[in-house]
């Protein structure tokens, strides 16, 4: 009896602690809510309190369910900026009211096709859409012209796609926008009748290609790299990008925004404004070899640069018309 | 000396205030993920109820069921010959097969079908092993239905075993040989005695594993598998829409009473026990040379469900340190894992006591409505209940929000039917005759349980604290929104590096995560033999 008596004050005292403790540590510090991983974004968070003395404390977690939980904290939002993996989730941010507009001064940094039309979240990297091919089975004369030709039977069975993942979802949206509704779903069910293996995420993609369980996969140009950097250069997969303005050439953006419940608005501004400053920018580029958007800041010498790919004339800002996307989709039997 | 107890004895000794009021407490914070998907639900207009009436709600379901009743019905299978050949046999090694035959209940099932697919994938290890032997150059997919019942089934069944190992042990051995004298054989005496006996811990453990297939998320994403989980996810991950997602939620609280009640049969079966101090060790069969193929299956399934995770992440850890990737193990993440699942495990034990009293202790509507409400959380994804606690905690106690106890509050409500589970197997196996022999003595009913029956159940209650610390270890969803700001646990860095590709930095961390899981694992067979063996 004695015992369990201990054992509950133990554990009430541990848990107030656990309540204070956090509590005395808070001066003036900004809480980030991002939904790109600490691997890449906590190098730059450090730098950012070496260089302002600003103290940060990051929550990490998926795009969209940090985005799901800024919504659902309502005002009482501790958040004071949300770093994203897509403009979809911005875009899904910026409809429901929750972040406010950012200083031209920060806006004008980047070009306005990597940024929100009213102003209210910007790109800090990009990242272009490619398709990872297996090269031990195809070279790049073998791939078409256009993420178009795809639904050619010569395709079946050798292609892996991600449709739950957000920036296939972007992808498909920027389809819809130049293509159209019909043209989409063509392709979308010419693809789905070549029996593309579905996988969880681009990682998962990359793998299964270098595996030779698919000949080639839509994804981000830039986790070929991690298993290059991992498995070293014999791994045996390449990006390919398209030669045209192709919609399979597509560049989104990772950004941020300033959310509107914040209480520490010129901090989080500086941020913000940080995450586009040369040093952040050169960080992007060197160590996650994703493109810079800031004018003058190269990208990796791996990379063929920005200026080289024909990008189709997508707006970015439209690509939070998801929900549309997500219907075309469930349509399509695909979601 | 043979005692049987009917349920009803057990009721005489009631249930007072000091079990009823903590138990509707506990109930009405299991309330609250419902609530709010309520809330949501009601927002989602017509087309997210067309959307729950579409072909494709029925499809899910279907798999859904049928991933469930596979799984279940696949744990049972390994974990009856398992827990008999460990607990009833001279099995060479028995302790060691004890302890070995527990350890996938540790492995994350994120980890573990990630593990299933380097090992079974098209051209994974099996498929590289083969080739040079037999020619095999891709073996049939593993993905979807295949892939999500190997893994749930593999990194699960210790849920039953653990139970059925706990009953095997607390069955008095005397009826099995009245059985015999009586002139029934070995068969008759298994269907007639042993397994009616065995009922209500075969029950406890694969509703834990039906229960957990419908809320797994890790498994069924790796393995593309279309379940509610990933629909519900979808939901929140394409198209930021919380109310279909809450709808989708709704149909698996449904799912959840059906399961409840097809396992609430099993309970009613008539429990049996036997006088603590009256009980022996039964004699071990001789396996002769039968412990040859019994050591075959112990090894195969100990050799898939241990050494195989062991092996792919320890793989991962040698491919990147030969490619020049620095190791890095910091120990911040593993204390803060071992902190949360300690306060989890604790306030899950305190919190389910109460519960499982209530449970055996009375039969009353409110009392079966408040044993269920105790599962309300457990079936649900873990992110649903974690937005739940997100909407209720930011906007009513916005001071707590985001601090350890809304976090443990969150892994009570995800995991306290563990808890329960174990305690009230436990409470099962004591006699009543000794609370009642208290309150003869001039005990009053507060003082006779806890000075009597909460000794008592301590084995059982460390065994449920172990069960849910190894289960809160792995939790990723709740600790992701719900930690305080800049706490890391083991699981959440698995996740951060292995999303983004970094294998090799998610090895350290998963590695640790398996060692002090499988030390606690240890510490809850170690009580398994202090407390059913008495």
């Amino acid at each position: 009896m004695k015992r369990s008596v201990t054992l509950a004050s133990i554990l009430i005292a541990v848990l107030v602690a656990g309540i204070l403790a956090p509590a005395s540590a808070q001066g003036v510090s900004l809480t980030v809510y991002s939904g790109r991983t600490r691997e890449l974004v906590a190098p730059i968070l450090e730098q950012f309190t070496k260089a302002t003395g600003i103290a940060v404390r990051a929550r990490y977690g998926e795009t969209a369910e940090l985005a799901a939980t800024i919504m659902e904290e309502g005002a009482n939002s501790p958040a004071d900026v949300y770093v994203a993996q897509d403009a979809g989730a911005l875009g899904a941010l910026a409809f429901g009211g929750h972040l406010r507009r950012l200083p031209d001064a920060i806006l004008q940094r980047v070009e306005p096709r990597f940024r929100s039309g009213d102003g209210l979240w910007v790109g800090i990297s990009g990242r272009a859409r490619v398709v990872v091919y297996n090269t031990r089975n195809l070279t790049t004369r073998d791939l078409p012209a256009s993420i178009a030709d795809f639904t050619t039977p010569r395709w079946r069975g050798r292609i892996g796609w991600a449709p739950t993942n957000g920036s296939f979802q972007a992808q498909v949206t920027a389809m819809r926008l130049l293509w159209g509704n019909e043209r989409t779903r063509r392709w979308l069910l010419g693809i789905k009748a070549n029996a593309p293996r579905v996988y969880r995420n681009n990682t998962a993609i990359v793998a299964a290609v270098g595996a030779g369980e698919i000949d080639v996969g839509f994804v981000n140009h830039y986790y070929l790299f991690q298993f290059l950097r991992e498995r070293g250069t014999s791994f045996p997969a390449r990006n390919y990008f398209f030669p045209g303005p192709d919609v399979g050439n597509l560049i989104n953006v990772a950004g941020a925004g300033v959310v509107t419940t914040s209480r520490n608005i010129a901090a989080a501004t500086r941020l913000v404004e940080f995450l586009l400053s040369a040093d952040a920018q050169r960080y992007f580029a060197n160590e996650t070899f994703e493109y810079p958007l800031v004018v003058g800041v190269a990208a990796h010498p791996l990379l063929p640069p920005l200026g080289q790919i024909r990008t189709p004339a997508v707006d970015l800002n439209h690509l939070q018309a998801l929900e549309e996307t997500l219907r075309v989709l469930r349509e399509a039997g695909i979601l | 000396m043979l005692d049987v107890v009917l349920p009803a004895r057990q009721r005489r000794l009631g249930a007072g205030a000091q079990v009823w009021i903590p138990s509707v407490l506990v109930a009405a914070a299991m309330l609250l993920p419902i609530a709010y998907l309520i809330v949501r639900a009601a927002g989602a207009g017509d087309e997210g109820w067309s959307l729950l009436l579409s072909p494709r709600t029925g499809r899910i379901l279907f798999n859904t069921l049928l991933l469930a009743a596979a799984v279940t019905a696949t744990t049972i299978a390994l974990a009856l010959p398992l827990a008999w050949l460990t607990v009833r046999t001279d099995l060479p090694a028995s302790r060691l097969w004890s302890v070995l035959t527990a350890l996938p209940l540790v492995v994350p099932s994120y980890v573990g079908g990630f593990v299933v697919v380097t090992a079974f994938g098209p051209t994974g290890m099996l498929q590289q092993a083969l080739e040079p032997l037999v020619g095999i150059t891709r073996l049939p997919a593993v993905y979807g239905f295949p892939g999500s019942w190997l893994t749930l089934s593999l990194f699960t069944y210790p849920y039953v075993l653990l139970s059925i190992r706990a009953g095997l042990r607390g069955i008095d051995p005397a009826l099995e040989e009245a059985s015999r004298s009586l002139g029934h054989g070995t068969a008759e005496t298994i269907r007639r005695i042993s397994m009616p006996m065995l009922r209500p811990w075969i029950g406890a453990g694969a509703l834990l594993v039906a229960l957990y297939v419908l809320s797994d998320f890790g498994a069924v994403s790796m393995m593309q598998f279309e379940s509610f989980t990933t629909a519900i996810y979808t939901q929140y991950q394409a198209s930021f829409n919380r109310s279909y997602a809450a709808v989708l939620s709704l149909v698996l609280v449904a799912l959840t009473v059906i399961v409840l009640s097809v396992e609430g049969r099993s309970q009613r079966a008539r429990y049996y026990r036997i006088g603590a101090a009256a009980a022996r060790r039964p004699r071990l069969v001789r396996l002769g040379r039968w412990r040859w193929p019994a050591l075959l299956f112990c090894g195969t399934v100990v050799a898939l469900g241990v050494l195989l995770p062991a092996g792919v992440v320890l793989y991962w850890l040698v491919v990147g340190l030969r490619h020049g990737q620095p190791l890095i193990l910091t120990l911040r993440p593993a204390l803060n894992s071992v902190y949360a699942s300690a306060l989890s495990a604790g306030a899950a034990v305190l919190a389910g006591m109460p519960i499982a009293m209530l449970a055996i202790r009375h039969r009353g509507t409110l009392a079966t409505l408040i044993t269920r409400l105790a599962y309300a959380g457990y079936a649900l994804p873990g992110i649903v209940v974690a937005l739940s606690l997100v909407f209720f905690a930011a906007r009513t106690v916005p001071w707590l929000y985001q601090t350890m106890p809304v976090l443990v509050f969150a892994y009570l409500v995800l995991f306290l039917p563990q808890a329960v589970g174990t305690l009230r197997s436990a409470l099962q196996q004591i006699s009543p005759s000794q609370e009642e022999s208290a309150r003869v003595l001039g005990r009053t009913s507060r003082q006779a349980l806890l000075t009597v029956t909460v000794p008592l159940v301590r084995p059982g209650a460390v065994a449920a604290a172990a069960l849910v610390f190894l289960t809160t270890m792995k939790e990723l969803p709740a600790t992701l929104l719900l930690s305080p700001t800049g706490f890391e646990t083991l699981a959440t860095r698995i996740w951060s590096a292995a999303t983004e590709g970094f294998f090799t930095r998610a090895a350290p961390p998963a590695l640790l995560l398996l060692l002090i899981s499988s030390l606690s694992m240890a510490l809850l067979l170690s009580q398994e033999r202090r407390g059913f063996d008495v």
